[in-house]
């Protein structure tokens, strides 16, 4: 094979910034959480990092992007332990070495695992998650990579598009994060007491984090450093900023209120709306699927209320849901002018209802899978080891009772003494 | 007019405020005060060396009151504020000589 | 002695300060709290989840003084603390037994 320097600067690049995205994904949530336990939503996000990375390079990454095993539904183990370094993933032509690919597509595990801390923040047993986490990425998130990203996945053989992780990613993580909660139950007192962000700063640059990085997930997912990962970063861009006007002017109307936590969270929710598309859908278009992720997250995330199910940090609403609107808009935005190496076109372009169809596919067996098997996996841990901590540890403050730290002190009163 | 002061735990201050919203009292001063009584505190590791923190987390809630109504809001407080757990806190009364409110000058039980 | 306690809007801090500055009272200790009476609090919105707060920020002045002083006192706090809006606060008296000034060992009115 042929190695491009350039591609490959581009890629290592790429791993590097969306491996940035879990600890501002940390910062992200941990703004969010009440301060008796913003460290361990921290240190759960770390954590996750060391566990799935680790998980991804023993075998996940092999069942996602190794020969397959039959049908287009798993890879075999052929690549465990990252074996055979230098065979590329049948059926994908590119210009980078193969442990540069392996690396990139680990960062993608590694944060679509950590979106779930989010879910069951305030409630969840450290231990437990990191098992948790570690049997969903080869249960759940690998066979569902392998069905899009990888050429002989048997959604990719149908057409189906997800440029950077739309499918993969967000709406995985979105029906993960709903079977995982309604596993650990609500958390004490929600929705009635008061569980306010104590530190939207945190949360802010958190944002900024998952921004800048997001250019690595969705323009290095072009695996080239070429015009179509140019396309795909302005794209990003475009919709991150029309995602968070969305949220923004959607909360204005209903509320009175444009928030700094609705900014932030719209710009996310833009991203996550253009994460399957950006290599598929011109400029314009990116704009209508940015502002689309924001509006639809700004609406989604009250579901919870009303369906009774406590999504902490709305992975639901901001992942699930603008996963599957950006997913299915590359059905209506796909042209052949951005990506003339697919050629697929959608309904805008001539295309018919093909392409959409096949999204759609795409939307409710993600949604299905994703949902079934985690329910699976996150009842035989809450059932063996225990996924849920006891009420007094959530009274307390994960913190203190789990990890014997307090994030906080401004000097007053402390008394303590070694020993 | 006594002076009504409870120590009681955190998350149990709305339960509290309800309770005495239901009796009819209007207003409180709220703190948030760091407790010890047999409550044990707890330790923190900071890359091996362990600190024994003995303060707890409290809010202290103050309300001053008629005489006639002390033992009313007293045992509202404590039932609301109750979890049958070590920690729960204390209540005690001191006696007020002199109230006034600040904006309209009121003085004595008119400024209750 | 007297307890003389008030409860302030923060801002009018400085000014209660500078009068009893001038009162010729040495010093006060001085806390944040939380209050909750007739003032409306403010509502916080997070993602649509709309919380009512009922408390408003207020600062907490305590300081010991001579009983012929606490009436003076009393009324130099009301004064300075005033602004004729709701929730100017209260400013009430309690009775002191004990008083020791720690550096010293000096006990009741000598300890003032």
């Amino acid at each position: 094979m042929h190695v491009d320097g350039g591609d490959t600067a581009w890629v290592l690049g790429s791993a590097a910034l969306v491996l940035f995205m879990t600890p501002g994904l940390a910062l992200f949530y941990g703004g969010m959480v009440r301060s008796k336990n913003v460290l361990a939503m921290m240190v759960q996000n770390l954590a996750t990092i060391a566990v799935v990375s680790i998980v991804w390079a023993i075998a996940a990454y092999s069942l996602a992007f190794g020969p397959d095993a039959g049908g287009g539904l798993i890879g075999t183990l052929h690549f465990a332990g990252f074996a055979h370094p230098e065979t590329p993933v049948p059926g994908l032509h590119l210009t980078v070495p193969p442990l540069a690919f392996a690396a990139f597509q680990m960062m993608f595990a590694v944060i679509t695992a950590a979106l779930l801390t989010g879910a069951g923040a305030d409630r969840m047993r450290f231990g437990g998650f990191l098992v948790f986490a570690a049997v969903w990425t080869l249960v759940v998130y690998a066979p569902i990579a392998h069905w899009v990203f990888s050429p002989a996945g048997w959604l990719a053989h149908r057409g189906v598009l997800d440029f950077a992780g739309g499918n993969v990613v967000e709406i995985d993580s979105g029906a993960s994060a709903l079977a995982l909660v309604l596993v650990l139950g609500r958390r004490r007192g929600w929705p009635r007491d008061v569980m306010a962000p104590h530190s939207l700063p945190l949360t802010v640059i958190g944002a900024g984090i998952l921004w800048f990085g997001w250019f690595g997930f969705n323009a290095g997912s072009a695996l080239a450093a070429n015009g179509l990962a140019a396309q795909a970063l302005i794209g990003t861009q475009l919709a991150a900023c029309a995602g968070l006007l969305g949220w923004v002017l959607v909360e204005k109307l209903r509320t009175g209120h444009a928030t700094t936590l609705g900014a932030a969270s719209g710009a996310v929710a833009g991203l996550v709306a253009i994460t399957p598309a950006c290599g598929f859908v011109d400029s314009l278009a990116a704009i209508v699927v940015g502002f689309a992720g924001g509006v639809i997250g700004v609406l989604a995330v009250g579901m919870k209320y009303r369906l009774r199910y406590d999504d902490s940090l709305d992975v639901v609403g901001v992942h699930g849901a603008g996963g599957l609107i950006g997913t299915l808009l590359v059905g209506v935005f796909a042209t052949q002018h951005v990506n003339g190496g697919i050629g697929a076109r959608g309904l805008f372009s001539g295309g018919g209802v093909g392409l959409l169809g096949e999204q759609a596919l795409a939307v409710v067996v993600t949604i299905a899978w994703a949902f079934a098997a985690t329910w699976v996996v996150a009842q035989l841990v809450q059932r063996t080891i225990g996924l849920r901590v006891t009420q007094e540890v959530e009274i307390e403050g994960l913190d203190t009772a789990v990890h014997a730290e307090s994030a906080y002190d401004f000097g007053n009163v402390r008394a303590g003494r070694i020993g | 007019m006594k002076l009504v002061t409870a120590v009681v735990k955190p998350f149990k201050l709305d339960d509290v405020k309800q309770a005495l919203h239901e009796l009819g009292v209007a207003g409180m001063t709220v703190s948030e005060v760091q407790g010890h009584g047999r409550q044990r505190g707890h330790t923190e590791v900071y890359r091996g060396a362990e600190y024994v923190v003995d303060f707890v987390p409290k809010v202290r809630i103050e309300v001053v009151v008629d005489d006639a109504e002390v033992p009313r809001v007293v045992d509202a407080i404590v039932d609301a504020a109750r979890t049958g757990q070590i920690g729960d806190g204390k209540v005690w009364t001191t006696a007020v000589e002199d109230l006034v409110r600040i904006r309209t000058g009121e003085r004595g039980p008119d400024a209750l | 002695m007297r307890l003389v306690t008030a409860v302030i809007k923060p801002f009018k801090l400085d000014d209660v300060k500078s009068a009893l500055e001038s009162f010729g009272v040495q010093g006060l200790t001085v806390s944040e709290v939380s209050g909750y009476g007739r003032q409306k609090g403010h509502t916080e919105v997070y993602r649509g989840a709309e919380y009512t707060v009922d408390f408003v920020p207020k600062v907490r002045l305590d300081v010991v003084v001579a009983d012929d002083d606490a009436h003076d006192v009393v009324e130099v706090i009301t004064k300075a603390a005033s602004t004729g809006q709701i929730g100017d606060g209260k400013v009430w008296t309690t009775a002191v037994d004990e008083l020791v000034r720690v550096r010293t060992g000096e006990r009741g009115p000598d300890a003032l």
